[in-house]
């Protein structure tokens, strides 16, 4: 039993802390986060000298890492920083790019010379992929994708789209569940960009006889891989960004007086944050136990399970530190609520705490947790 | 990072396990796994049965009669045991007089009396509650007057939990007025029958007797029951009080707790279909479970951190207080599960006229019972209280 990080993964935070400290404050994040592109080419250019995407895959597949607690790592230095760079899509879209065996697109992607998204999603689905509806056919020696895709996290700007369609949805209503899940890739097609709430850049897709390359034709479990290893990533950024806005939030309190006295005084203030804190311990136990379980057989339950409480958690910490910041709590100006918006809108990622809920509830029966 | 017990402590697990199993008596654990209280002689049956092992006073150095256990056996220890539905042992003797006697006490009190505890001689209670001194406990107001050998004890404890099985009570009281009320408090051992003892039952929200108040009308108590020395009785109870508590967060039990609710669940129907199908428990007991499964992790990371020396304080502060919520949640999941079937009182039916599984009878009962796990043991506002003041320091 040993909770401490090993001295690499201590060097790897630590080096990635001090290079977002020194580099990216909060003024550069929000320059830089809501407008187009919606991201920093100078950031992520280092980001990527330090190895932070190269840490996404084995080296075996030419990374430098490449297991959850790598991602976890980087991921809760990047929510600690607020860090609105495209990393979500680099890290979902690097796996399923190593397990198609596109190692030269790999290797560029670490590099930072391409950058890659990923177009999984579509309005209306959780974290079930069954109801995916876009669709591929061949046509030639090359396929062509129609339907809508939504959600595509760091689309904006990107050189290389992932496409998930179904191939092979024998004739039925949009929906059929028949068919599998193909993987294509796309050279920048024409994207409907936006910021996110939160900051950072998203896109959607609407696809028309649009031509693309098959890189496997059945990928849905390697999908489901990737995906899962994003919600952890989510999750890990959550504890992340969660620490540092309730350092921020005693800090606040401290600092303010009221009645003659620091708001830090008064007990119903601090009661409230004691509860933060009991959240936040609980938030990073559940997410060391999805880094753990992850690609065992208890995968999908134990990041269901972080992905569900750190969707409860996370509203709550988000919304407790705007109330007790007061007025200042809910100014664009002030680094708080920005924190606060993407823990709250963590939640919308990659499925809900309802849709994972409900991921759980259909995995019955239920493993022995011993 | 790596979650796993060493090779060792695996095979303690199951070294445990076949012990509760093969010595646990079925009776007894049933009795437990349904909420039902416990006879004293049943209680002493299994003490005796952990002292023969030598696994009694878990908390105790060997030199003492303690196993030696470290602090993560005795974690698997109190979590088999919990799932086992063994009896949980009163701490009072076990993990509170001892400990303090090992610490503060005279060579001759730890001769005459850890044996006892151990041998189920004495049955030990605890008096540090008063009318007007709970989370204030400073206030205390129980007066210990010296005179010649005696301390002459008048006053009122209460919440003196199982105190009708017991013989003796360890008590803090008034030996100073003057300076803080923290300076003039004192660690005494009284026996019951000592003259004008009186001991008065209190009838508990669910009907039941667990705990009781004491009355002190001028008791002499010699003074060679004095622990530690005069006016040295707050180190001492503050030393109980962060002395490690193994199992505070009571993962065991909800571990237990929901295992039960799943079968219960299964068991019963709402609307035409079991309660595990019902949407609206099957997503209020998956949120529970991703709860726990946390807090597990919680529990283990700061025993983790007590194991290397490491821990701050405030760990058992934040274990008990998520603990204690997590168990009342599965508790009232618990309940409600019975719908209607809820509200006969079992104790008014024979077990063939109930409409539930024996063992959710008394389900309600429990459920208010357990209503005391956020008040005792430092109340989880006085937790919040302790966090606090570690959170907003300087």
């Amino acid at each position: 039993m040993e909770f401490n990080l090993s001295e690499d993964h201590q060097m790897l935070a630590d080096s990635l802390r001090r290079y977002l400290a020194d580099n990216y404050d909060i003024e550069t994040r929000n320059a830089a986060a809501f407008e187009a592109p919606y991201h920093s080419a100078e950031t992520w250019s280092g980001l990527a000298e330090l190895g932070v995407i190269g840490a996404f895959l084995p080296e075996d597949q030419g990374g430098f890492g490449g297991t959850a607690e790598d991602v976890s790592v980087i991921f809760e230095e990047l929510g600690r920083a607020l860090c609105a760079e495209p990393v979500l899509g680099a890290l979902i879209g690097l796996r399923l790019l190593a397990d198609a065996g596109r190692d030269e697109l790999a290797a560029a992607v670490i590099e930072g010379r391409a950058r890659v998204a990923l177009a999984i999603q579509e309005p209306g689905i959780g974290c079930d992929l069954d109801p995916l509806s876009a669709t591929a056919r061949k046509d030639g020696d090359g396929w062509r994708l129609d339907g809508r895709k939504s959600a595509i996290y760091g689309g904006p700007g990107a050189d290389h789209l992932l496409i998930v369609a179904r191939i092979g949805a024998g004739g039925g209503q949009g929906g059929s569940q028949d068919g599998t899940l193909g993987l294509f890739l796309a050279e920048t097609p024409a994207l409907i960009d936006a910021a996110m709430v939160d900051g950072g850049g998203i896109a959607d897709l609407a696809m028309e006889d649009l031509a693309a390359e098959c890189l496997s034709e059945d990928a849905g479990a390697a999908i489901e891989d990737a995906l899962d290893l994003g919600r952890i990533a989510l999750c890990a950024e959550a504890v992340g960004a969660m620490a540092r806005l309730i350092d921020m939030t005693v800090d606040y309190l401290k600092q303010r007086n009221q009645f003659g006295r620091p708001l830090a005084s008064f007990q119903a203030l601090q009661h409230r944050v004691v509860d933060m804190l009991v959240e936040l311990e609980q938030a990073r136990s559940i997410t060391i136990r999805a880094v753990a379980d992850y690609g065992s057989d208890n995968q999908a339950r134990a990041v269901s399970m972080a992905k569900n409480l750190i969707g409860r958690a996370a509203r709550h910490i988000a919304e407790e530190a705007i109330q007790l910041h007061g007025g200042i709590g809910m100014t664009w100006e002030y680094p708080g609520s920005h924190y606060a918006k993407r823990l709250v809108m963590i939640d919308h990622q990659l499925g809900d705490k309802n849709d994972h809920a409900l991921r759980l509830i259909k995995l019955q029966p239920r493993k022995d947790a011993a | 990072m790596d979650l796993s017990f060493t090779k060792e402590e695996q095979a303690f697990r199951d070294e445990v396990r076949r012990f509760l199993r093969d010595n646990l008596p079925r009776e007894i654990a049933a009795k437990v796994s349904a909420g039902k209280e416990l006879e004293k002689d049943e209680i002493l049956h299994w003490q005796e049965i952990l002292n023969r092992k030598g696994w009694l006073a878990t908390t105790w150095p060997a030199e003492h009669g303690g196993p030696g256990w470290t602090a993560v056996e005795r974690h698997i220890f109190a979590e088999e045991s919990a799932r086992a539905s063994a009896p949980r042992m009163p701490p009072f003797g076990l993990n509170m007089l001892g400990p303090v006697l090992i610490k503060f006490g005279s060579d001759d009190q730890k001769a005459r009396i850890l044996p006892r505890i151990l041998d189920g001689s004495d049955w030990w209670c605890q008096g540090y509650s008063e009318p007007g001194a709970g989370s204030d406990l400073a206030s205390l107001k129980t007066r210990a007057v010296r005179d010649g050998d005696h301390y002459v004890v008048n006053g009122q404890k209460t919440w003196t939990t199982l105190g009708q099985h017991a013989n003796k009570i360890f008590c803090l009281v008034r030996t100073a007025t003057e300076g803080k009320p923290q300076e003039g408090i004192s660690f005494l051992l009284v026996d019951l029958d000592t003259p004008g003892v009186e001991m008065r039952p209190i009838r508990l929200i669910d009907g039941g007797h667990e705990v009781n108040e004491v009355f002190f009308t001028d008791a002499r108590v010699p003074v060679e029951n004095l622990v530690g020395k005069e006016n040295q009785g707050w180190t001492i109870a503050k030393y109980l009080l962060t002395h490690e508590r193994t199992n505070i967060a009571g993962v065991g039990f909800s571990a237990r707790d929901l295992e039960r609710y799943h079968q219960l669940a299964q068991e019963l129907s709402r609307d035409g279909q079991p309660v595990a199908d019902h949407p609206v428990y099957a997503l209020r007991a998956a949120e529970i479970e991703a709860d726990l499964e946390a807090m597990s992790i919680t529990n283990l990371r700061m025993l983790a951190q007590a194991r290397d020396g490491a821990a701050g304080g405030v760990e058992s502060s934040l274990l008990k207080l998520k603990g204690t919520q997590i168990r009342q949640e599965i508790q009232d999941l618990y309940r409600s599960a019975l719908g209607a079937q809820a509200a006969p009182d079992a104790e008014d039916l024979s077990e063939n006229e109930l409409t539930v599984p024996v063992d959710a009878a008394r389900a309600a009962p429990v459920y208010f019972n357990n209503r005391k796990l956020s008040i005792f043991g430092g109340s989880n506002e006085i937790q919040r209280n302790i966090v606090a003041k570690e959170l907003f320091r300087g």
